[in-house]
């Protein structure tokens, strides 16, 4: 398969309350083997994926937040977050994980692909998708 | 146009599968060519065969059936999310050392590759779900 598209993956839902935020994170690594050009957008609810220092042990849940750290590794180049979303929680950039991303051929390095956005950008980021993922 | 549907929530509880499915077959009768129909989420409940909703009201998981049937369309199922939710077919039982299989013949189960394989191949991917 030749042909490059932009994914977009739109993830709306709190970590554990539903299967949906793994699940989707599942499609994301067994997408990785395809070599498209992937964008993570996380909005609404679906910021918490994204917050620090989850602790699962209370709901016998597996905590796949370490997860999301790794992406950098499978092929993902952004992941945006909703402005808006998280100041409606109080939350904060500072409470979000950072995630790295290197690219083996080119050398080159972003020291974290987590960037905040505001609505205007995030209208920008879903037109210039081919194929939005929405979780 | 090229279509790939993917539905997310499973039968009865939830429109989602009735809407793509409606979508799906309104699509295939003007012409347009669907893909594939991946069923992700609860959405892999829509291939049990054992369903039996009352006599007076549709058999969504058949409906799906005839329609594949009709269209040779090609239905798969994800293998991760159905092993979770105990979708089973003769592979997966002889694998895991079930003693029953209840997936619907006209489905398929398969990887997540086949999902994001038919969204690189169609010129719309539409997601059914909240």
């Amino acid at each position: 398969m030749s042909e490059i598209k932009n994914f977009l993956y739109l993830n709306r839902r709190a970590p554990y309350g539903t299967i949906y935020a793994w699940e989707s994170l599942e499609v994301v690594l067994i997408g990785a083997a395809f070599d498209q050009k992937v964008s993570l957008l996380f909005a609404d609810e679906g910021v918490y994926q994204l917050v620090k220092g989850q602790d699962t042990a209370g709901i016998q849940m597996k905590n796949f937040s370490a997860t999301y750290r790794t992406l950098g590794d499978y092929g993902v180049r952004h992941m945006y977050v909703d402005r808006k979303s998280l100041e409606e929680r109080g939350l904060t950039e500072a409470d979000l994980v950072e995630v790295a991303w290197e690219d083996m051929e080119s050398d080159d390095a972003v020291d974290n692909i987590v960037e905040v956005i505001d609505s205007a950008q995030a209208a920008e980021v879903l037109a210039g998708a081919d194929v939005v993922f929405s979780f | 146009m090229k279509f790939a549907i993917q539905v997310n929530e499973g039968p009865y509880q939830h429109q989602a599968s009735d809407t793509a499915y409606h979508f799906t077959k309104a699509a295939l009768d003007k012409g347009h060519e669907v893909f594939r129909v991946f069923f992700y989420h609860d959405g892999v409940y829509n291939s049990s065969r054992l369903t039996t909703p009352p006599q007076d009201d549709r058999n969504i998981v058949n409906r799906w059936a005839d329609l594949a049937e009709k269209h040779n369309l090609d239905m798969v199922v994800c293998v991760a999310a159905a092993q979770r939710r105990g979708i089973v077919d003769e592979g997966e039982a002889k694998r895991n050392g079930k003693d029953a299989t209840n997936i619907h013949p006209r489905f398929r189960i398969s990887g997540l590759g086949q999902l994001i394989e038919a969204a690189i191949q169609s010129d719309r991917l539409v997601v059914f779900g909240d």
